[in-house]
């Protein structure tokens, strides 16, 4: 924004700065609305059903007559509802969850804000998202709600630490927590990304894929739990707790819930792909420099789509294949599998950092 | 410009927030407007060009401990209009507290002077060439790095504490084990029978 700001003056440059979040917000739902029909026919497929196939050309339209399905609905405000609070959880989630997108670099860039401490802000406000599902539990004063909202405080903070830890392996392969300097650090082609960590092999001869391969896995299980995504979704166990702490939502609130969750999810598909799979760098890389600025942008756009799109159909497959975590289960897989090993990591990570890395 | 908006507008919502924290009735509510106060103040870090902190304001209280705060006022069920009454019997004695305190701090105020030294010493929020994440791990890691790892030992001391002061060993107890529920095989815990229709299992 700051460059806008001494090539347009203030108000210019505010107006261009607004209009770019209005441009990345319009594509961001568009893409989501498309994102949750792929969604549900991927679980139709794993189960042999057709899926939504009515509205529009293969049910293309499907996510938005539910959209205006919602929308028109009358908004139900039980009695006894803590109102302002009530109101406020739904509009917290999605606010945060659009919020987080501001440093999310889709090509070289083409990012909101450009932060130095993006790593951080994103954790910052993904661990946010906890509150809109508290606030929402509580202010519905019901039973059901206010114990989902217990349980999935509990379970998004233990795995927060898990996913810190693997961030800090992260940012120490890329010496920056700017997340455009992260994915320029993995350039090169695949072999660079840091799943792989080739860089260290084949320039220090230290093997630190047998580190990061299991720091992927590690995030994405984090990942799924942060977002109570199944088989982590025990905050909306229907058998357990009727729909969890949207229980007692319904229309548009109902709606803006449902928006940021699968934003986050989305948003975690996107940090999967730019701290482990080269963010935009395509797997072999092209010189791209002769390329005119729209052509080689979209060349490099399109390699985070599809990655991001991947790990979005990774998120669909674990829906629909693996049954439902136990509650003590969840807990012990996230403080006393996940964080020792990530620690551990760290200490390796570290240590290659300070012994092995040249330069 | 645009600086001094943000600074008054956050500077103004963290005062309100505050304030609202102390006069909230419900206690709920009062933890609610904590966590605007700290989001405020991160704010104005932000402005000062610490960037990292406001990061780290956010993460370390609003993202852990508001979230403890809320989870124990949550489960609280006392009356807390009950508790208040006779509030106000209190209000001499509390005057007077504030009073003294005010006074105090006018006085401080007062006499204050920067030494010359001071100023020479002030450091900024970002060194020139340097961000302020990197400025602050070499301040931390290179000058401090021996009271950084003794803090780490008394928070590690104050963890083992509160383990050893709320670890029972109870006789008699059927204690689940991992390893064995995860040990399970197919064989040992199904067993496939022909049941003939209308017998049952029976002995």
């Amino acid at each position: 924004m700051a460059d806008f700001i001494t090539q347009f003056g203030i108000w210019g440059g505010l107006g261009m700065a607004v209009l770019q979040i209005l441009g990345f917000t319009i594509v961001l739902l568009i893409a989501l609305a498309f994102l949750l029909l792929m969604d549900r026919k991927v679980w139709a497929a794993v189960q042999m059903r057709k899926g939504p196939n009515v509205v529009g050309a293969f049910g293309l339209l499907q996510s938005f007559a539910d959209f205006f399905k919602f929308v028109f609905k009358e908004i139900v405000i039980p009695a006894g509802v803590d109102r302002p609070l009530y109101i406020l959880a739904p509009l917290l989630t999605l606010v945060l969850a659009f919020a987080t997108w501001a440093v999310v670099p889709v090509a070289p860039g083409w990012v909101i804000s450009d932060l130095n401490v993006g790593l951080l802000y994103l954790f910052a406000m993904s661990s946010l998202g906890v509150y809109g599902i508290i606030i929402g539990g509580w202010a519905s004063n019901s039973k059901f709600p206010f114990l989902a909202a217990l349980r999935s405080a509990a379970q998004m903070v233990s795995y927060e630490v898990s996913i810190g830890f693997v961030i800090v392996t992260v940012l120490l392969f890329a010496g920056s927590m700017n997340l455009t300097v992260i994915v320029e650090a993995q350039s090169g082609g695949f072999w660079n990304w840091n799943v792989l960590a080739g860089r260290a092999l084949f320039e220090d001869g230290w093997p630190m894929f047998l580190v990061m391969i299991p720091m992927t896995v590690i995030f994405f299980i984090s990942a799924l739990a942060e977002t109570n995504r199944p088989p982590f979704d025990l905050a909306e166990a229907e058998s357990e707790l009727v729909a969890g702490y949207q229980t007692e939502y319904s229309s548009t609130p109902y709606l803006l819930f449902m928006i940021g969750e699968y934003l986050n999810i989305v948003l975690m598909c996107a940090m999967t792909t730019i701290l482990f799979f080269g963010g935009w760098n395509s797997p072999i890389e092209l010189d791209t420099t002769a390329w005119p600025y729209l052509a080689s942008h979209l060349w490099y756009f399109f390699w985070f789509a599809i990655k991001v799109v991947f790990f979005f159909f990774m998120f669909a497959m674990v829906k629909a294949l693996v049954p439902r975590y136990r509650y003590d289960q969840l807990m012990r897989l996230g403080w006393k599998i996940f964080l020792p090993t990530s620690l551990a990591a760290v200490a390796l990570v570290g240590a290659y950092i300070v012994f092995g890395a040249q330069g | 410009m645009l600086a001094t908006l943000a600074f008054w507008a956050f500077s103004g919502v963290l005062i309100a927030s505050a304030f609202m924290v102390v006069i909230a009735r419900n206690p709920v509510r009062s933890v609610l407007f904590l966590i605007l106060a700290f989001f405020s103040a991160a704010g104005l870090f932000v402005l000062l060009g610490a960037e990292f902190l406001a990061m780290l304001l956010i993460v370390v209280y609003v993202g852990a401990v508001a979230v403890l705060f809320l989870f124990v006022v949550m489960m609280l069920d006392v009356n807390f209009t009950e508790l208040k009454q006779g509030f106000l019997s209190y209000l001499p004695l509390g005057a007077i507290v504030a009073l003294i305190l005010a006074g105090e701090l006018v006085m401080i105020a007062m006499t204050w002077q920067t030494s010359p030294q001071a100023e020479a010493l002030r450091a900024a929020a970002t060194p020139e060439g340097m961000s302020n994440l990197e400025a602050l791990g070499l301040i931390l890691y290179n000058d401090y790095i021996y009271f950084f790892q003794t803090s780490g030992l008394v928070l590690l001391v104050a963890m083992i504490g509160a383990i050893v002061l709320t670890l029972r060993h109870k006789s008699g107890v059927k204690r689940q084990s991992v390893t064995a529920q995860v040990g399970r095989r197919r064989e040992e815990a199904i067993e496939m029978l022909d049941i003939k229709p209308g017998q049952g299992i029976g002995e």
